[in-house]
């Protein structure tokens, strides 16, 4: 059996998700037009997640996809939190200095960010109270510091970063009297996430990453064509770099151990993390704290599990990899992935079919007859196919969706074969795994009239 | 390169026809790439000059030359017949919706068909004849109504069934047909070369043509065309015309007292073939196909073929632009759907090769009629433009229209529907433009049903009661920008969707008007009816007076507070304008006009009234709400609300007094409906709307009170026999003509414009009379609807036409309104209509075909009316006296 094109439609399109930046005085003065996101499950509940919000304190937008391993506990936490951090990160002294005072004296707090969400992306409302607090020592402790200098983006994201690994591992050990919210921060701790953030103000582009999730930038050249250029490494046993660091960072006697069929000592893809602490904690301290834990913690069998030649932890980090990027007038959009879309597709590829989606120009060249000889019949078949080759394009609203429906869907030409996207849609749960990942997709359109 | 073959033909033929030309345009043409000064001297003066040297330019010059007038320049930017006019398909076709276009398209086949003999250049008329195809019904029910419309004409025509059909052309595919129009007299031309025709005789007979000139802008002082500047210096002029094409807009804008001319530019694409192996033959007939949205002609043994999209391109929003000619190329995916229909309607084409497919802008207009006519604001400012694709149909007769109009003050039809003052700046926006001929290009294949809209460009003007009356279900149309209420929808019951109520046959609100009919006659309704023009005309003597006396026909030295139903008529005593004047006090009057009356009646009164600075008119349109309040108990509502007494003894018809409704003060309270019926219409400040309607419609529940629309009040003035102007009334009908010489004083001791006019058609009688037919044999469920334009007979003979028509809720019956006339057997010519005439005849109505009989009667039925009235006049067309 075969869904017909609009069950697939709304499989395609039941998680997508648009924000136009608002216009003053019919101008759009922001550099970001706008964004489109999507996700796609493969894993049942999805691993992934995905954050956007503007920064109100500061100037700027945040946008991430985060990529959960061993449950999606952690990739949730980090996409309600990681944020905050940032922002916290990047805020002057008085700022922090004025909500402080604020929250000491019980007036409201300055709002931080303004999140645009999908109705699909929860907070959990159980750990705000927790969160929150955590949040408020980082930001006393960033007031205490004063340094009177301003805030450099790439210091505060490489703080923000740490420092929210820090308090997950920390909540992790202190434990919580409420049963429920000890559970949930040993999963945050014990399951992991990968992220890709990027920070947009004016031309000034970050990407932070941890991971293997990646940053592409999508250019027009001048002839009109795309090309991809890459913002952010991965970090896998790919990056040479990467394998590098980490055998640096351990005694030349575990060396062969480090790296095993392709995984940190032959588990984890990723080799930068949130969470994960089974590979940040001495042998000591995870028997410690999972004894303690709660019956849940202790009868799973994956967070007993000591990875095998652990000897000199830890061996994962959450410190990203910070890229700058001056935004120039031909650099159109930025897409965020988790690793599900790269798996599938080239960025080359992914950089075209954005790009002509974008600019509503499938860049197919426009049929001249010339000096050829064509019949009205041979015309009226190449019209016919051509349409149908578009219709692929105008079905979508969203950039994101377009660029998953190429992903799952693409047959050898490179066009989306309705059939096979059909299939992929349609295989049960247990089986979906084996064949796609779990894809998230961020698309951030630029606004080449002030860039 | 089709195009370009068609260029150096009609050169060769140019050069060859015209020997006397032949030096200058060589010339030019040689220099042209130097950019040296063009040796041939503009007139420093002029009596006229044209601007555009397509059909309409040289039209108009030929034209002009023929009725005497000489002394014309016409000036093209380019060169001569090279703009759309080249690009042209050249299909001369008759079968046209709209009954002055036919005319236009007739007297063109026939100005046509002789030029060639004429000038001695080939035109390439043929006589080819074009089928009209219809795949559904509703589709041949349009194409008989367009039938029955050409045969009064004398225009041969006849529907016919497919068969028939693929009889006069073998290549058609019949299977989804299901009938044809056949016009055997329809004609192709080389449209540039009817235009290079046109130019030869017009240069013969002493018109100065300059080529590579353009005008910068029209100089104007004093409301009066003074000259024209253009790129090779000025020429002095009291007339100027422009036939600038889709550059019409920019030219009128030019200049520093802008016209309006509203229309703009839509891509528009023809496919051309190499000719067939057997080529086709030249005679085959031209196929219109509008249901596929497509034209089929024979070309050089191929086709052309081309169509009108359903997603249009616009271009020019802003201006011309080099970028978008230079873009203006091919666009074959654009082009898909129409070669679809293309190959459906002829599959036998598929093998045949394409030549190429030619992108032709054309211009269009905010309601698929040309704009023809003198700008309100600019005297001797003429314009003829925005043909809507269909330039070569028109431009003969268009020509010959605007040339009469220049040089006889009016020409000898009547041509309000394509006058460029039924706009006014308010169509003059290039965001509404552009919406707009996005849906009018589309909107030339789609079907034309009885009453329908646009809706694009609307919600511009409005009442201030808009969003009240929208939350109570009503349903709009519109006027000259204004949102009218056509009827309410009841809580509770939806109509079916738009296309349903798309239908030749009954429509869907039949019971819903019926309803707001029926509280009309027993209870009492409100309508909003805002969008009248209203003027307000004062002086500080008597100067108001005597110029009003001297402009309309009725007398207005009347008591303050009376109302007077008068026309404005022209020196031929037709009807200007149709309108209500109240005096409000003794040097100021209110007067009352139809919505699309408020740039023509400015303009007339503007270019009439003497030039006294104690003497103002002032447009007050948006300054009142009007609601008609109409119906038996609409005296109660009122009397309540003003502690006044409202009856016929205290407020009789056709007074005019300012009151307070509610806590409002301020209120002009006439007591005329527009309708017959008995009630009031208040006049309220715009801040005080909200609450008059608030208050009258809470007061009006314990009288039964309710909203009502336009489609009530419609068939209430027509079973009561009220003409409309702009529908049944125009400049070439008088009050004579339609029984209200009660409406004119000839003895009013004021001589009057038009007066000298009806005195003769007063002792020698009217050649057509205005009459009232109710329909018997008409099944208002099964039959076919009447709309307007049916044709009348009379003893089997034709008589006339209907101007309106409605279904008459209290006879039960259709009513249709229309003139009739005298034709004499033999020769035709019209001859004196009298009332023995029109009572001893037996009539039928012919629609679409099918012909009904029909009583005609000359007064309304006096049964219909029990109002008392103010003794010395009556609010009636007829003569229905106590």
């Amino acid at each position: 059996f075969y869904l017909t094109p609009p069950q697939v439609n709304s499989i395609l399109k039941a998680n997508e998700y648009s924000f136009k930046v608002p216009e003053f005085d019919g101008k759009n003065i922001s550099s970001v037009l706008g964004f489109d996101s999507n996700q796609l499950p493969a894993n049942a509940p999805i691993e992934d997640r995905r954050s956007a919000a503007t920064c109100l304190q500061t100037r700027g937008m945040l946008l991430g996809v985060f990529d959960g391993h061993a449950g999606c506990a952690c990739a949730q936490a980090v996409s309600e939190r990681l944020f905050y951090y940032i922002a916290v990160s990047l805020l002057p002294h008085e700022t922090l200095l004025e909500i402080e005072n604020a929250v000491e004296s019980g007036r409201a707090l300055l709002p931080i960010l303004q999140w645009h969400k999908h109705p699909n992306d929860y907070f959990s409302k159980e750990a705000s109270k927790l969160y929150f607090n955590s949040l408020r020592t980082y930001w006393q402790e960033l007031i205490d510091l004063n340094s009177g200098e301003t805030t450099d983006v790439r210091e505060a994201l490489i703080n923000a970063f740490k420092r929210l690994d820090n308090d997950i591992s920390l909540e992790a050990q202190v434990g919580d009297p409420n049963s429920f919210l000890n559970y949930l921060v040993l999963r945050v701790a014990f399951s992991g996430a990968t992220a890709c953030v990027a920070h947009v103000d004016g031309v000034d582009l970050h990407i932070a990453n941890t991971g293997d999730s990646r940053a592409m930038l999508g250019v027009q050249e001048e002839d009109g064509s795309w090309s991809a250029v890459n913002l952010s490494y991965d970090h896998n046993a790919q990056n040479e770099h990467e394998v590098e660091r980490v055998k640096m960072e351990h005694p030349k006697s575990e060396e062969k151990n480090l790296v095993k069929q392709d995984r940190l000592l032959g588990l984890l893809m990723p080799f930068r993390a949130f969470g994960d602490v089974k590979f940040k904690w001495s042998i000591e301290l995870q028997k410690r704290v999972i004894e303690s834990g709660p019956d849940q913690l202790n009868d799973n069998e994956y967070t007993k599990f000591i990875p095998p030649n652990y000897f000199t932890p830890p061996y994962l980090t959450a410190e990203p990899e910070v890229i700058h990027h001056k935004l120039r007038p031909q650099d159109k959009f930025l897409v965020l992935a988790t690793d599900g879309l790269w798996e599938t597709m080239h960025r080359q590829d992914v950089a075209r079919i954005v790009g002509e989606y974008l600019t509503g120009v499938h860049h197919q060249q426009p049929i001249a007859v010339g000096g050829y000889k064509v019949t009205l019949g041979q015309m009226h078949g190449l019209l016919t196919e051509r349409r149908a080759r578009i219709s692929s394009v105008f079905e979508d609203q969203n950039a994101a969706t377009h660029l998953i429906r190429h992903a799952v869907g693409n047959n050898e030409f490179g066009t989306v074969d309705h059939e096979r996207l059909s299939k992929m849609l349609s295989l049960p749960e247990e089986l979906a795994r084996m064949y796609r990942d779990d894809i998230t997709i961020i698309v951030v359109q630029f606004n080449s009239h002030v860039i | 390169a089709a195009g370009m073959f068609l260029r150096l033909l009609s050169d060769v033929q140019w050069r060859a026809a015209n020997p006397k030309w032949r030096r200058m345009t060589s010339s030019q043409r040689s220099t042209s790439t130097t950019a040296e000064a063009a040796p041939v001297y503009l007139p420093a003066q002029a009596q006229v000059v044209i601007c555009g040297g397509g059909i309409t330019g040289t039209s108009v010059a030929y034209h002009l030359s023929k009725m005497g007038w000489k002394d014309v320049v016409l000036l093209e930017q380019g060169r001569l017949a090279a703009g759309t006019t080249r690009f042209c398909a050249g299909i001369v076709s008759t079968a046209r919706p709209v009954s002055i276009e036919r005319k236009m398209a007739h007297y063109s086949n026939k100005l046509y068909q002789q030029l060639e003999q004429e000038t001695g250049v080939p035109t390439g008329y043929t006589k080819t004849g074009s089928l009209s195809l219809a795949q559904t019904q509703d589709r041949l029910i349009s194409l008989k109504r367009i039938a029955s419309s050409l045969n009064v004409m004398g225009i041969p025509c006849e529907i016919i069934t497919p068969k028939q059909a693929v009889q006069l052309h073998p290549l058609i595919n019949i299977h989804d047909l299901v009938g044809a129009m056949y016009v055997p007299e329809d004609a192709l031309v080389t449209s540039a070369n009817v235009s290079l025709a046109l130019a030869t005789a017009a240069s013969r007979n002493g018109v100065q043509i300059h080529e590579r000139t353009s005008v910068s802008h029209v100089t104007v002082q004093k409301g009066r065309v003074t000259g024209v500047e253009t790129d090779r210096g000025r020429i002095q002029c009291q007339y100027f015309v422009n036939c600038a094409g889709q550059w019409a807009y920019e030219l009128g804008h030019s200049g520093e007292e802008p016209v309006h001319i509203p229309l703009h530019a839509c891509e528009h694409f023809y496919l051309l073939t190499h000719p067939l192996t057997e080529p086709l033959p030249s005679s085959l007939p031209t196929v219109v196909d509008p249901d596929g949205r497509i034209y089929i002609r024979n070309w050089q043994g191929g086709i052309l073929s081309g169509g009108f999209e359903k997603n249009p391109k616009p271009l020019f929003t802003e201006g011309r632009n080099q970028l978008e000619i230079q873009n203006l190329q091919e666009d074959w995916d654009h082009f898909g759907p129409l070669l679809s229909a293309l190959l459906r309607r002829m599959p036998g084409l598929e093998a045949l090769q394409i030549l190429q497919l030619v992108n032709c802008p054309e211009s269009f207009t905010p309601d698929m009629r040309c704009i023809m006519g003198e700008s309100p604001t600019a005297r001797g400012y003429f314009v003829l433009a925005g043909m809507n694709s269909a330039g070569i149909s028109y431009g003969g007769g268009a020509g010959k229209y605007l040339a009469e109009w220049m040089v006889n003050g009016y020409p000898s039809d009547n041509v309000w529907p394509l006058d460029l003052k039924r706009f006014g700046t308010l169509q003059s926006s290039r965001t509404f433009l552009r919406h707009r001929v996005m849906e009018v290009m589309p909107l030339m294949c789609d079907l034309k049903v009885p009453r329908w809209d646009f809706q694009t460009g609307r919600q511009l003007r409005t009442s201030p009661l808009y969003d009240r009356l929208d939350a109570q279900g009503a349903r709009w149309m519109e006027k000259h920008g204004f949102e009218r209420v056509k009827y309410f929808v009841p809580p509770g019951k939806d109509l079916l969707d738009l296309d349903h109520s798309k239908t030749f046959y009954k429509p869907d609100w039949f019971d819903i008007v019926g309803a707001e009919v029926k509280c009309c006659k027993e209870a009492v309704c409100v309508i909003d009816m805002s969008s009248f023009t209203k003027f307000e005309i004062s002086s500080t003597g008597d100067q108001a007076l005597e110029s009003l006396q001297y402009l309309f026909s009725n007398d207005l030295d009347v008591p303050v507070g009376h109302v007077v139903h008068t026309g404005m008529l022209n020196e031929k005593g037709g009807y200007e304008n149709d309108c209500s004047i109240a005096r409000l006090s003794k040097r100021s009057f209110f007067m009352i006009s139809p919505t699309d009356q408020q740039v023509h009646c400015w303009a007339w009164l503007k270019n009439r009234l003497p030039d006294d600075s104690n003497l103002t008119l002032e447009d007050v349109t948006w300054k009142y709400t009007a609601l008609n309040l109409i119906g038996p108990r609409a005296v109660d509502v009122l009397s309540e609300l003003s502690y006044a007494p409202m009856t016929a003894e205290h407020f009789p018809s056709l007074f005019c007094k300012e009151m307070s409704v509610g806590y409002a003060n301020g209120i002009r309270v006439m007591s005329i409906t527009h309708t017959g019926e008995p009630g009031f219409v208040l006049y309220i400040p715009i801040e005080y709307a909200l609450h008059v309607y608030n208050e009258v419609m809470n007061m009006g529940q314990k009288y039964g009170i309710r909203n009502a629309g336009y489609y009530a009040l419609r068939s209430l003035r027509i079973e009561k026999f009220f003409a409309f102007w702009g529908q049944d009334l125009n400049a070439f009908t008088t009050p004579m003509e339609c029984g209200r010489e009660f409406q004119v004083k000839l003895d009013k001791g004021i001589e009057f414009v038009g007066q000298e006019a009806l005195l003769e058609q007063k002792q020698n009688g009217v050649y057509k009379r205005f009459t009232m037919f109710i329909l018997e044999d008409h099944d208002t469920d099964m039959d076919l609807w009447p709309w307007w334009g049916e044709p009348i007979f009379r003893n089997g003979r034709y008589v006339g036409k209907t101007t309106s028509s409605a279904y008459s809720y209290t006879l039960e019956r259709h009513v249709c309104l229309g003139f009739v006339h005298n034709f004499d057997e033999k020769t035709g010519e019209e001859q004196v209509v009298t009332t023995d005439f029109i009572n001893q005849g037996e009539y039928e109505i012919d629609i679409a075909g099918q012909r009904f009989q029909a009583k005609a009667k000359l007064y309304p039925f006096s049964s219909l009316f029990t109002q008392r009235r103010r003794k010395d006049e009556v609010e009636l067309s007829g003569y229905q006296r106590e």
